[in-house]
Order: C-alpha cells, then sequence, then structure tokens
C-alpha cells in the first residue's frame, strides 16, 4: 500500500513541482509585475486540484488501513527501534487526551507529494540536491528569484574574478615570468572603483531586500486564520484560537511509522499541523520551555518559538499539500527531533478536521469565544513585535 | 631594558641570552616570545581536541541514524536523549574550544605576543607579568570547560550541551547540574585572560614604538592587533556581563532571561552578540594583518593602499558593533530593526573587497614566490572571497529566514574561519616557524599539507551550503535521507584534512631536529619588518639598543642601513 501511494503521489508532485521552478524562475518577469506570479500560482492550484483528486482516492484507500496503523502504534512498545522512545515517551506524557485524527472517515493524513515541501535526495535529482527547496508562497517565490537571479550570479562572479585575478598574478607576476618587482604602492582611480563598484552592487542587492522584508512583514488581513505553534521539549503544539482553542500535540512519527505512511522520517509529525489552503495564515510561535523555532524551507518560514513572547507573521495562501520543516534553535536533547509537518486543505476539508479536533468553525454559534481570544493574542503579538 | 621587569631578578643582567631555569622560564614566564611560545602550543593541543571532536561530528553524520553517540554517551541504544545530549555537548564544546582556545591564543597569544614587540622594535610588552597572567588564566579556563564534560550537565548525561552561545533559557531553566556553570566560567576565565592580553597590547603598542616609528609606519600586523585588541576591550565585558547574568538565573534567582520574572531571553541574545560578532573579526583581523605582511614579502612589493588598508581595519572593528543582530533575524525582530541590520551588515563587504583587492593589487607587478607561507595566503585570499560572498547573502534577512541555523550558516562561517583564520595562521605560522624556532621546516612538506588541507576543507564545507539551502538545521545529530550524499561526502572531506594535519606534525618535528639554520632572514630582500634583523631565534632579550626608524623608511621599509646587518 504504501508503494502504491509513494508512486501516484511522485506523478503529480512532478507536475506541481515542474510548476513550482518554473514559478521560481520568473522572477525577472515578477520585477516587473506582480500579474505574472498570481496566474502561475493559479495554475499551480489547478495542477493542485487535479492532484487532489488522485490523492482523495489513496486517502480513501488509506482511511480503511488507518484503524490497521493505530493498532500497530499500540503494539510497537515492545519493539524498541530508534525514535521510538521519543515517540512513545511524549505521547503518553503530554497528549492531553486530543482526538487522534485518522479514525474518521471525514479526516485523513495527506499523502505528500514526493520532491514538493520536502528535501531532494541527491540520487533523485542531483541539481535539486543543490539548492533550494521549491517554493509555495508568494514571498517564497520573491525570495528565492531574488537568490538565483541576483545574488547567485553577483556572488559567482565576485568569486570567479577574485580566482581569476589570482590566476592571473600567479602566472603572470611570478618571479620567473616578472623578476623585477614594480614599486607602484598607489593608485587613487583603482582604489576609488573598488570602493565604489561594491556600494553599488550592495545597491542593488538592498532593493529587492529590503523589498522583501516589507512584504514578509504584511499585516495579516482580518479574516486570516490564526495557528499558534508552542515549541515544547521536544514536540509542536499547534493551537486554534480562531477555531475553541484547540491545541494539536504533534510529535515525530517513528521510523516505522513514516515508512508506512509513504513520508520521509524524521520530518514527518504524527498530528500535522492543519490549515486551509490558499488562505492566509497569522502564524503566531511561542515557546514553552526554552526557545524553539518553527520553520519549513519550502514556505521560506522561519520563525523562533521563544518563552515570554508571541511572535507573530503572515504566511500567505499555501497551496494543497504537505510541506515539512524542522525546530532550528538548538532546545536541548532531542532537537532533533520535532519535525514540523503543515499540511494545506481545501476549506471543507478543513473545516471537517476542525469539528473533528472538537472546534468550532468562526461564525457558528459560538463563537464570541474564541475571537475574544485571537484578538488579545493578536494585541499580545503587536506588543511583542513593537519593542 | 630592565625597566620592563624591575625588580624580577631572573633576568637583570646584561646578557640577553641568559635564560632562567626551565620552570621558572615556561611557568613564570615573563618574555612575550616565551608566553608567545607557550600560547602556540596550547592553541595547537586545543586545535587537535577540537578538531578530534569535530572528526567525531563527522564520522556521526557520515549517514543517517546514530551511530557513535551511544558509545560515547557509555549509554543503551534506546536512549535518544543521552545519545542527543552527547552530541549537543560535543557541538558546545568544539565551538568554545576552536573560538576561545585555538584561533585567539593562536592569532592574538602567540603571533601577536611573539611578533608585536619585534615588529614595532620593543624589548618586551608594555606588561610583562600580565601577560603571563593572560596565558596561565586562558589555559585554567581550557581546563574549566574540559572539567565541565565530566560533571551533570541535565537529564541527558555530563557535560554542557548549549551550543557555543549558551543561549537562555536552555542554559538556565534547560540544564540543571554544574557542567553549564563550569563551561561559563571557562568563558569568564579566557575572557579576563583576553581583557587583560588586550589592555597589554594597547598600551605597548601605543608606549613602546622604537624611534620613529609613527602609527602611519606601523607593519599591518601589529595594525590589526591594535584593532583586533580594541575589539576585545570593548565586546569581551559585554560577554562577562551576560553570561554572569546567566550565572546569577542559574544559581541566584535572578530573572534576568527568564519571562517569569519579567526577563527576556532575547536580551541575552542581544548582549551576546553585541559581543559575538565582533568576535569574529576578533578572530580574522589579526590573519588579514598576517596576510599584508606575507603577501608584500614574497612580492617584494610594499603593500598597496597602506593606509587604506589600515582604516579599512579600523573600519571593519567600528562597524562590526552595529551589526549584531543579524545573528538574530528570526527572533521576532521589527521590520525597520531587520531592515537597518541587513543595510549596516552589507556594509561590511566594502572595506573587506578593499583589503581583498589591495591584496592582489600588491602582488599586481611584483615578483612572486611561492613559497609555503605565500600559497597558504593566496589559499586564503580565495576561500575568505568565497566565505565572504556568502555573508553577503546572509545579511539580507528576508533570504535568512530560510538559511537560519541551517548548514549554509555552518558553511559560510568555516569558510570565514576555519579556511580564512585557519589559512592565515598556518600561513603566519610557516611565514615565521623559521623566526620563532631557527630552524627551517621542510618546504615540500608545507606544500603537501597546503594541497590537502584545501582539498579537504572545500570538501567538508562546501557540500554543505548545499545541504543548507535544501533545509538541513544545524545541530542535528541526524537527518533525514534525503540528506545523506552531501552529509556522507562532507565527511570525507574530514579524512583528507585530518590526513593534511600529519605533514605538518611531521614536518614541525623534521625542522625541529634536522632543520637548517635559517640565518637572519630566510625570505629575502621582500622581508623588510625589524624581525628580520634579528637572530633567528631572536635573543632572550632584543634591541637593548632600540632600533631607530629614520625618515627614508617607510611603512614598509624598517631594516634598510638601520639594521644591525645592512641589506643592501
Amino acid at each position: 500500500m504504501a508503494n502504491g501511494k509513494r508512486n501516484a503521489g511522485g506523478k503529480a508532485g512532478a507536475m506541481s513541482a515542474i510548476c513550482a521552478r518554473w514559478r521560481g524562475n520568473e522572477f525577472a518577469g515578477l520585477m516587473g509585475s506582480n500579474f505574472k506570479l498570481n496566474r502561475h500560482i493559479d495554475m499551480g492550484q489547478t495542477f493542485g486540484r487535479m492532484k487532489h483528486i488522485l490523492i482523495a482516492l489513496f486517502a480513501a484507500f488509506a482511511a480503511l488501513a488507518a484503524p490497521a496503523a493505530l493498532a500497530q502504534d499500540a503494539a510497537i512498545e515492545e519493539e524498541p527501534a530508534r525514535g521510538e522512545v521519543l515517540y512513545e515517551d511524549a505521547t503518553a506524557a503530554d497528549n492531553p487526551g486530543v482526538p487522534e485524527g485518522g479514525a474518521s472517515e471525514a479526516y485523513s493524513p495527506m499523502a505528500p507529494t514526493e520532491g514538493k515541501g520536502m528535501p531532494t535526495a541527491y540520487q533523485d535529482d542531483a541539481l535539486a540536491s543543490m539548492t533550494f527547496q521549491d517554493q509555495y508562497t508568494e514571498t517564497g517565490a520573491y525570495a528565492l528569484g531574488m537568490h538565483n537571479y541576483i545574488l547567485m550570479p553577483i556572488i559567482t562572479l565576485i568569486s570567479l574574478f577574485v580566482l581569476g585575478l589570482l590566476l592571473y598574478v600567479i602566472v603572470r607576476y611570478s618571479r620567473r615570468a616578472h623578476p623585477v618587482p614594480s614599486k607602484t604602492t598607489h593608485n587613487t582611480a583603482i582604489e576609488v572603483i573598488w570602493t565604489i563598484v561594491p556600494v553599488l552592487l550592495l545597491v542593488v542587492i538592498a532593493v529587492p531586500s529590503i523589498s522583501l522584508l516589507a512584504q514578509q512583514y504584511k499585516t495579516p488581513p482580518e479574516d486570516a486564520v490564526t495557528v499558534k505553534a508552542i515549541g515544547y521539549q521536544w514536540y509542536w503544539g499547534y493551537e486554534y484560537p480562531d477555531h475553541g482553542g484547540f491545541e494539536v500535540i504533534s510529535n515525530m512519527k517513528t521510523a516505522e511509522d513514516a515508512l508506512a505512511d509513504g513520508e520521509p522520517f524524521q520530518l514527518a509529525a504524527d498530528n500535522r499541523m492543519v490549515v486551509p489552503a490558499d488562505t492566509p495564515i497569522r502564524m503566531q510561535t511561542t515557546g514553552a520551555d526554552v526557545i524553539h523555532s518553527f520553520a519549513v524551507p519550502s514556505l521560506w518560514f522561519k520563525q523562533d518559538a521563544i518563552p515570554g513572547r508571541l511572535n507573530e507573521k503572515l504566511i500567505e495562501g499555501i497551496p494543497e499539500g504537505v510541506y515539512y520543516g524542522n525546530c532550528t534553535e538548538l532546545c536541548g536533547t532531542l532537537h532533533g527531533y520535532m519535525p514540523v509537518t503543515v499540511e494545506a486543505l481545501p476549506k471543507e476539508k478543513f473545516e471537517a478536521w476542525v469539528k473533528e479536533q472538537g472546534g468550532t468553525m468562526p461564525g457558528a454559534a459560538e463563537v464570541e469565544q474564541p475571537d475574544a481570544d485571537a484578538d488579545a493574542d493578536a494585541d499580545a503579538a503587536e506588543v511583542a513585535l513593537a519593542d | 631594558m630592565a625597566t620592563t621587569a624591575e625588580g624580577f631578578d631572573v633576568h637583570h643582567d646584561d646578557h640577553a641570552d641568559h635564560t632562567p631555569s626551565f620552570f621558572a622560564r615556561w611557568f613564570m614566564s615573563t618574555n612575550h616570545k616565551d608566553i608567545g611560545t607557550l600560547y602556540l602550543i596550547f592553541a595547537i593541543f586545543a586545535g587537535v581536541v577540537g578538531g578530534a571532536i569535530s572528526g567525531i561530528m563527522r564520522a556521526e553524520l557520515a549517514e543517517p541514524g546514530i551511530q557513535y553517540l551511544h558509545w560515547w554517551a557509555n549509554s543503551s541504544p534506546e536512549d535518544l536523549a543521552a545519545a542527543g545530549h552527547m552530541w549537543n555537548v560535543f557541538i558546545t564544546a568544539h565551538g568554545l574550544i576552536m573560538v576561545f582556545f585555538m584561533v585567539m591564543p593562536a592569532m592574538i597569544g602567540g603571533f601577536g605576543n611573539w611578533f608585536v614587540p619585534l615588529m614595532i622594535g620593543a624589548p618586551d610588552m608594555a606588561f610583562p607579568r600580565m601577560n603571563n597572567v593572560s596565558f596561565w588564566l586562558t589555559v585554567v579556563g581550557f581546563c574549566s570547560l574540559l572539567f565541565s564534560l565530566f560533571v551533570p550537565g541535565g537529564a541527558g548525561g555530563n557535560g554542557a550541551g548549549v551550543g557555543w552561545t549558551v543561549y537562555a533559557p536552555l542554559s538556565t531553566t534547560g540544564s540543571v547540574g554544574p557542567a553549564v556553570d563550569f563551561a561559563i566560567f571557562s568563558l569568564h576565565l579566557a575572557g579576563a585572560g583576553s581583557i587583560l592580553g588586550a589592555t597589554n597590547f594597547i598600551t605597548t603598542i601605543f608606549n613602546m614604538r622604537a624611534p620613529g616609528m609613527t602609527l602611519h609606519k606601523m607593519p599591518l600586523f601589529v595594525w590589526s592587533v591594535l584593532v583586533t585588541a580594541f575589539l576585545l576591550l570593548l565586546a569581551l565585558p559585554v560577554l562577562a556581563a551576560a553570561i554572569t547574568m546567566l550565572l546569577t538565573d542559574r544559581n541566584f534567582g535572578t530573572t534576568f532571561f527568564d519571562p517569569a520574572g519579567g526577563g527576556d531571553p532575547v536580551l541575552y541574545q542581544h548582549l551576546f552578540w553585541f559581543f559575538g560578532h565582533p568576535e569574529v573579526y576578533i578572530m580574522i583581523l589579526p590573519g588579514f594583518g598576517m596576510i599584508s605582511q606575507i603577501v608584500a614579502t614574497f612580492s617584494r612589493k610594499p603593500v598597496f593602499g597602506y593606509l587604506g588598508m589600515a582604516y579599512a581595519m579600523v573600519a571593519i572593528g567600528v562597524v562590526g558593533f552595529i551589526v549584531w543582530a543579524h545573528h538574530m533575524y528570526t527572533v521576532g525582530l521589527d521590520v525597520n530593526t531587520k531592515m537597518y541590520f541587513t543595510a549596516a551588515t552589507m556594509v561590511i563587504a566594502v572595506p573587506t573587497g578593499v583589503k581583498i583587492f589591495s591584496w592582489i593589487a600588491t602582488m599586481w607587478g611584483g615578483s612572486l614566490e611561492f613559497k609555503s607561507p605565500m600559497v597558504w595566503s593566496l589559499g586564503f585570499i580565495f576561500l575568505f572571497t568565497v566565505g565572504g560572498v556568502t555573508g553577503v547573502v546572509l545579511a539580507n534577512g528576508g533570504i535568512d529566514d530560510n538559511l537560519h541555523d541551517t548548514y549554509y550558516v555552518v558553511a559560510h562561517f568555516h569558510y570565514v574561519l576555519s579556511m580564512g583564520a585557519v589559512f592565515s595562521m598556518f600561513a603566519g605560522f610557516y611565514y615565521w616557524f623559521p623566526k620563532m624556532s631557527g630552524r627551517m621546516h621542510s618546504e615540500m612538506l608545507s606544500h603537501i599539507h597546503f594541497w590537502l588541507f584545501f582539498i579537504g576543507v572545500n570538501v567538508v564545507f562546501f557540500p554543505q551550503h548545499f545541504l543548507g539551502m535544501q533545509g538541513m538545521p544545524r545541530r542535528y545529530p541526524d537527518y533525514a535521507e534525503a540528506f545523506a550524499f552531501w552529509h556522507e561526502i562532507s565527511t570525507i572531506g574530514y579524512w583528507i584534512t585530518a590526513a593534511s594535519l600529519l605533514p605538518f606534525f611531521v614536518n614541525i618535528g623534521y625542522a625541529l631536529f634536522a632543520g637548517k639554520r635559517p640565518g637572519n632572514n630566510p625570505w629575502g630582500e621582500g622581508a623588510t619588518t625589524l624581525e628580520w634583523t634579528l637572530t633567528s631565534p631572536p635573543p632572550f632579550h632584543q634591541f637593548e639598543t632600540l632600533p631607530v626608524i629614520e625618515d627614508h623608511h617607510d611603512y614598509h621599509d624598517h631594516s634598510s642601513d638601520a639594521a644591525p646587518q645592512p641589506a643592501e
């Protein structure tokens, strides 16, 4: 079963990966206008929908097998393996009775798409393994474009230029080729040039860089969905203040579970951070014990989760899919084992998932309380950001 | 001469080479050259320890899964926490040892002590006994760090597993047990040693230059140590304050960094990086100075744009104090703050570029001789450039969001440190080894050392750029299957690098036992600073008659006519 899922996911993923890389490459056009980018993202969604149909089929298939997988979870205790201790301890001790996903017909975890939202192995695609992951958000695509079309060319040329000059002086001015050294020690013109040209290059870099920062710090719109990621030693909690304030506890999957579900081990979490696709997310992070950092490379997103602070940043619409990340701030012994798995679902599916978690949608009967909470959180975030 | 060691009667007489007994000479030393030698031996020892730890780390990272950490932690294979803690102890020890007990002692304590007085024509440092205190504080600091490995550091086992940055609250409420206290205390000791050393250098350089040696005639290495000493003097007290607050948070119930008591963990990061960023320049500036001397020597040409070179270092030092928060782009900085630090950080590329191009211009039109110090310098210039340009990438706050705390950062700072600083140290070592020891090393072995090391470190660190861009986080003992290939390559590079140290040590042994005598100046007419006017090794007390820098001497040439053995 696992193999079947992987292959199908791979096909759909190939399409969307091509699309995404193309999107990143459109950066040159993007400098002129934003229209192009948006259209490509729309096309990405079209592909995404096609893929979604495929995935839905497999999801239905997976739902049948899910109870079996859960039973395996229980049985696995006798069989200590790598990652096992962490998984079992954290689940037993810290899961405050959040309903488990997967048992219901309404929601079952989406299968990841090979090469999407996860690192690529050298064996699968040598070139892709040497650069950034494909980007699935607008700012991510902009940042990737800035890196690929401004920074990379500039730094490569500078390095090659210096290397070329070095090789030239080595050959041209070796003792054999040039026995009598000159006495030149000053040349104001050249000194001015090599001060001014780097300044100009830096200005060329600074313009898109500052604009990127401005984009990344856009205030989330009113209707953005708030998700609060809480870093614990050593797992993540995802709280949904707009949806009744329930919290999902997310531990790393064991190697066996990850393999069984066709997910990358050490990137896959048992309970995912589920968000509605193509909807702005008001991403908040805080730490419960020490500093953690919530990072998803394919969304160009990283924000520290610091005790006593509530950091907030916008993630614009994420296309449907599964995106993997990690904790990226040293947080103690199991720092390497608290992955982030983000799953973007269509709105209806997201609603179903929220209900299943015991939450409510904003606008439903009992919204008063959660909304007040969300406002308070947003205020706190402003305070934290403004200092 | 006797004025500098008044009342300390082991060397008060006229015999320059009358050395004290072994114990008095090496344990109670007030001689800048002996202390410099002690620093260099200590730095090599610490470098071997820190390098061995990187070997453990690279071996562990060669493939996914935990292979060796359980053995080191002496724990059962199921105990992931023990392995993870062991890993954190290794990364912490590697970072602290390499920064505080390898690079700093070698650059400032070793080469600074040895050659600042020689180059400015001074008989010794201004405060010889304080110099001794500096060294032994560093040694005791190292002992404190090593001791921390063997006392409890939290639930995971012994040792401090907090990273060299010692971020609160992981280092306060997050680590129970005395290990972190000892690690912090080791920084206090090493820091105090460095502050004393810095005051010593500043005083020496300002007050003990030979007659006629104005600041603008000083060799660039002396300039670099002067700037470094100021950075140390201004930055280290901030570190001392920050880590003292850590200690009181840990032990005396204060809450400087604890939000529960009104403190702020991010405050610690601001304080740490206010020190930490100048610290990276502290590690590289003396290297800049050495490279300038070496490139000029082996090009037989004065340094191009001397004043530009000197004031570029001053500029780097000044700007180095106002860019610290680029290490903290992800903590939730305000957008304007992030824009400021992005812009300020990029400014540093300008004086650094001036230095790179001035070195090349020094060689331009010169008559280059590719002796071992020169090849290390050429390697330095190229690899430091590569490390520098990735720094420009990281300077962009918006780009850094995806690279912060990944292997890209690891690759970047190893290119500027383990290739920048370390290449300059090897260059300086081969440049001055004949002067310090009175024996020539083997050029062939040092070239073999260079090529193995050059290839090795590039194989280690270049693939780490790829890993970082793909999203591999720093400080992970284990990783997803997709990262395996480049990690394996990186580990192969480590073995090449480690192998390169064999010719290095063989070379030292060969030189000490069978090396030829170099004479006063083995490097020819390009070597024009004052140390080359002295014998190799220099007399126990040099410049009993102060050398005079005449009007016809410039910043490059301090020795013609004024030398005991005139060059022409």
